[in-house]
């Protein structure tokens, strides 16, 4: 039963960012880029990591895909589309990214697969549990973060300026 | 708790490993193959949720908190970056009325 619904929610992943890869028109490849997020989100959720299944909606989903959006509305981009008489440059993407996937997958054939231990606590991914972690621990990280974001803004905004 | 426990006992850690690696060689293949500015950026989007997704599946099937806390710092960069990186976008758009990358080649020195 776990392993059905994993494999549904992997296939819905995978088929939207194919679809995100591969579409024509801009919007609907964010939209289905929208998808896959949401999808990722219901992993975390399955894998008892509520906090990190929460923050995904509402950070991704939410306000990262809804800058997207934004931006492509704002944009208005005319649908001239992407030049198809150039195929070599795909082609040798395409081949070089299967590579890639061919060489990951070949060094993970070679791990020695070990088994994990049965009784794990499964109470870690809880938002209690991580907010104690998150304000001991890291708190210092935390703050930094803070002025990452801050500085994020201010430069977003001297860049977006019209006349600068 | 007994459920998700059950999840995690039922789907081994290599069924993660396997899709979070072919989420992102279709990040790489956006990357490589797109034209679009946007495109790539949400491409790149996609790679780091992979690499979330991954850190945060080790974390839950070693029963560790430090990976999650992880994936929290890597979301907080991830935002800070979108709002930058678009930011760069609509203002290549106003200079040039095009968001198609193999125009801005007249950035190389």
């Amino acid at each position: 039963m776990e392993q059905i619904i994993f494999f549904f929610v992997a296939a819905l992943a995978l088929i939207s960012g194919f679809y995100f890869v591969f579409a024509k028109n801009a919007m609907y490849a964010i939209l289905s880029l929208i998808i896959t997020f949401f999808s990722i989100a219901a992993l975390y959720i399955l894998l008892n990591a509520q906090f990190l299944g929460i923050v995904q909606i509402i950070v991704y989903a939410g306000a990262i895909m809804v800058l997207f959006l934004y931006i492509l509305m704002m944009l208005n981009l005319n649908k001239e589309d992407e030049s198809k008489k150039h195929n070599l440059p795909k082609f040798i993407g395409v081949f070089s990214a299967g590579l890639l996937l061919v060489g990951i997958l070949g060094a993970f054939k070679g791990l020695n697969q070990k088994t994990y231990a049965v009784d794990i606590d499964s109470s870690v991914g809880l938002t209690k549990n991580l907010g104690k972690l998150l304000f001991n621990e890291y708190v210092l990280p935390f703050e930094l973060a803070s002025i990452l974001i801050l500085a994020g803004i201010v430069g977003a905004v001297l860049i977006g300026k019209k006349d600068l | 708790m007994g459920e998700a426990n059950s999840f995690i006992q039922a789907v081994p850690l290599e069924y993660f490993i396997i899709l979070s690696s072919v989420l992102f060689c279709m990040g790489v293949l956006g990357v490589l193959i797109r034209k679009n500015a946007i495109i790539i950026l949400g491409c790149v989007e996609l790679m780091l949720n992979s690499v979330n997704l991954l850190l945060a599946a080790f974390s839950s099937y070693k029963g560790d908190g430090n990976g999650q806390i992880l994936v929290f710092f890597i979301m907080v960069v991830a935002a800070a970056e979108v709002a930058v990186g678009l930011a760069i976008i609509a203002m290549l758009y106003r200079n040039t009325k095009s968001v198609d990358i193999s125009i801005f080649n007249k950035l190389r020195g």
